[in-house]
């Protein structure tokens, strides 16, 4: 890919929840920079993700620890596993730097998550800043803003 | 069915010296007196005074499932009335926190009280005249709780009228708050951002005896800490790369039994305790550039050093909360039901102190106690299959044996081995203690 065209940019964002549905989280961490961050905020518009509670601000070490501990024999908060669905709204593509290869997508969407007889639904949005690097495109910043980010949950295992 | 009501015996029989029975866990009835006698004759906290900083300011919470209101009166002070209109009961205010000006005003009918509750003016007055409203409990406003106690910043409350003072309930176990606020150069702490909200379905309490469980670290974190640690050491970089803040934060939960053997653990009277006497799992963060120097010119090296030396862990408040002194941290257990528990943690940035701590205090935060957290998980998981197996009548006794001795005085403070379930032995005496004080009838 030279220069993404908006239907790329699109692609992008659903092959990224399409993989987590599928549980293919080694080809998702590919899908990052080496200095993203992966964060959820706590608070409605929050700012600041450092100096305040956030529910994630994950970089690159963070997001490798959570898969891995996925898979580990002894991680007894998945046992059994989760499983994840999202629903995506079509992303609108809301900056587009074809001179720098920078882009940044907007996305609405429902997230469902199930264990044992638990589901729960969240409504949440994603903000992909992506960057295109050697031919593809990476994920350098993805901020996910659940709708009711101050509700009281149990537990979320997995990635939004 | 009531077993429970009016009936201490049958309460004390719920606790033996090392085992206490399934019911304090899930009985809906003893929830129901928990919430009537434990949470009204002891010291509850509520909120810290940064959280209503200007007057009218207020902030929602419960005290066991009581709902109340903290606010800024015109005097400065802080009161914690009922979240309850002295009219017909509308809640006065849900937003968890607002300013509502000189007064409150109730939705319903418009009373409007002030701020410290007394009431102020009702709508078409007079048509109350010759009714005998003076009579009535009405006319005096929104009631506030029985007594309010500020302790260096930190509101405690207790519902009841008359029982234990604040210093005598909490002892030299004020020392922890002490530390945690003197670890600020200006002696003052002021809460940062909203509180993570956990919502846990299992009894308050396995929460509370968790922060003094020494024993389940390395076995239930594993998962997170043990692969953290695995991962980091398998990772290419430069000989002596600085461990990231991350690392420092989770690889000692990986901590042997031995490192916590030699912590040690100090309860003291009324079901008070804390972790970490020796050392603890926070005890090996690096160095903050400049915050020692800004130590040293507040109090002087040697008590700048002596501060900063304390490495205490987990320091419980029985009822109901705990309090993290060198991550500046609150985790407050509000009771909901039997099964259910609101888990609330607070950070506090150290006013005067470089941003740099609070950068990790927010961490801890997040990495540890958010329902996003993969700590966390593993301890709810633990819970939630406690609060289901407690079911099974293969057995009606919880053990609380570790490190038992025959005779054990919870009226002493006591340093032990870092393993021992004394902590949580005492916790049971003081909730047996406050249960029954106030409980009428000894019907056998
Ligand atoms: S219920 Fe509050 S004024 Fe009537
Ligand atoms: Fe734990």
């Amino acid at each position: 890919m030279t220069t993404p065209t908006r239907d790329d940019l699109i692609d992008f964002v659903y092959e990224e929840a399409r993989m987590l549905d599928d549980g293919r989280f080694d080809e998702w961490l590919d899908l990052w920079t080496h200095d993203s961050y992966y964060w959820m905020p706590l608070d409605y518009n929050q700012e600041d993700a450092k100096h305040v509670t956030s529910l994630l601000h994950e970089d690159a070490f963070m997001r490798k620890l959570r898969v891995e501990r996925f898979k580990g024999e002894r991680t007894f908060s998945q046992k059994p596993k989760t499983r994840c669905h999202h629903v995506l709204n079509r992303p609108f593509i809301d900056h587009m730097d074809e001179e720098k290869g920078e882009y940044v997508t907007h996305t609405a969407f429902h997230y469902v998550e199930t264990r044992l007889d638990d589901q729960i639904l969240l409504a949440a949005t994603a903000r992909h800043e992506l960057k295109l690097i050697e031919g593809k495109l990476k994920i350098t910043h993805k901020r996910v803003d659940l709708l009711n980010s101050d509700a009281a949950f149990g537990n979320i295992q997995m990635f939004l | 069915m009531s077993r429970y009501a009016n009936n201490p015996q049958a309460i004390r029989n719920l606790i033996r010296p090392t085992e206490v029975h399934r019911d304090v866990y899930i009985d809906q009835e003893v929830f129901e007196l928990e919430m009537k006698y434990l949470f009204a004759n002891t010291w509850v906290f509520v909120g810290h005074e940064s959280q209503t900083p200007n007057k009218g300011d207020y902030f929602t919470t419960e005290i066991g499932t009581q709902p109340v209101i903290m606010v800024r009166h015109s005097d400065n002070e802080i009161y914690v009335l009922h979240n309850r209109c002295p009219h017909k009961g509308t809640k006065i205010a849900i937003d968890r926190t607002g300013n509502t000006g000189k007064f409150f005003r109730c939705p319903y009918h418009a009373w409007s009280f002030k701020t410290n509750g007394c009431l102020l003016a009702i709508p078409l007055r007079k048509g109350y005249k010759d009714t005998g409203l003076e009579e009535s409990e009405s006319v005096h406003g929104m009631a506030p709780v029985g007594a309010v106690k500020n302790y260096r910043g930190f509101i405690f409350a207790r519902l009841n009228k008359d029982g234990p003072d604040f210093e005598s309930f909490f002892g030299e176990s004020l020392s922890s708050f002490d530390n945690m606020v003197d670890r600020s150069p200006e002696g003052r702490l002021e809460v940062a951002g909203p509180p993570l909200r956990y919502m846990h379905r299992c009894n308050w309490k396995m929460l509370v005896e968790n922060q003094t469980d020494t024993c389940h670290p390395m076995v239930a974190h594993e998962s997170s800490a043990g692969t953290a640690i695995d991962l980091w050491e398998k990772m290419d970089k430069p000989e002596g790369t600085q461990k990231p803040m991350a690392m420092e934060v989770i690889a000692p939960f990986m901590s042997p039994y031995e490192f916590f053997e030699n912590m040690g653990i100090r309860t003291w009277p009324n079901g008070h305790g804390h972790t970490g006497v020796h050392h603890s799992i926070h005890s090996d963060y690096s160095a903050i550039p400049g915050y020692f120097e800004q130590m040293v010119e507040a109090y002087g090296e040697e008590r700048a050093k002596a501060i900063l030396g304390e490495n205490r862990h987990n320091t419980v408040y029985f009822p109901n909360i705990m309090i993290k002194g060198p991550i500046q941290q609150l985790r407050l257990f509000t009771p909901i039901a039997a099964d259910k528990t609101l888990v609330e943690s607070y950070i506090y940035r150290l006013v005067g102190a470089p941003d740099m701590l609070l950068e990790r205090t927010a961490m801890y935060n997040r990495m540890i106690n958010a329902p996003t957290s993969m700590v966390g998980h593993d301890d709810l998981e633990m819970y939630e299959r406690a609060q289901e197996g407690l079911h099974s009548d293969g057995l009606e006794w919880v053990n609380v044996q570790r490190l038992y001795q025959e005779g054990e005085n919870f009226d002493e403070i006591t340093v032990e081995n870092g393993t021992t379930e004394r902590q949580m032995r005492n916790q049971f005496h003081a909730w047996e203690k406050y249960m029954t004080l106030t409980m009428e009838g000894d019907a056998q």
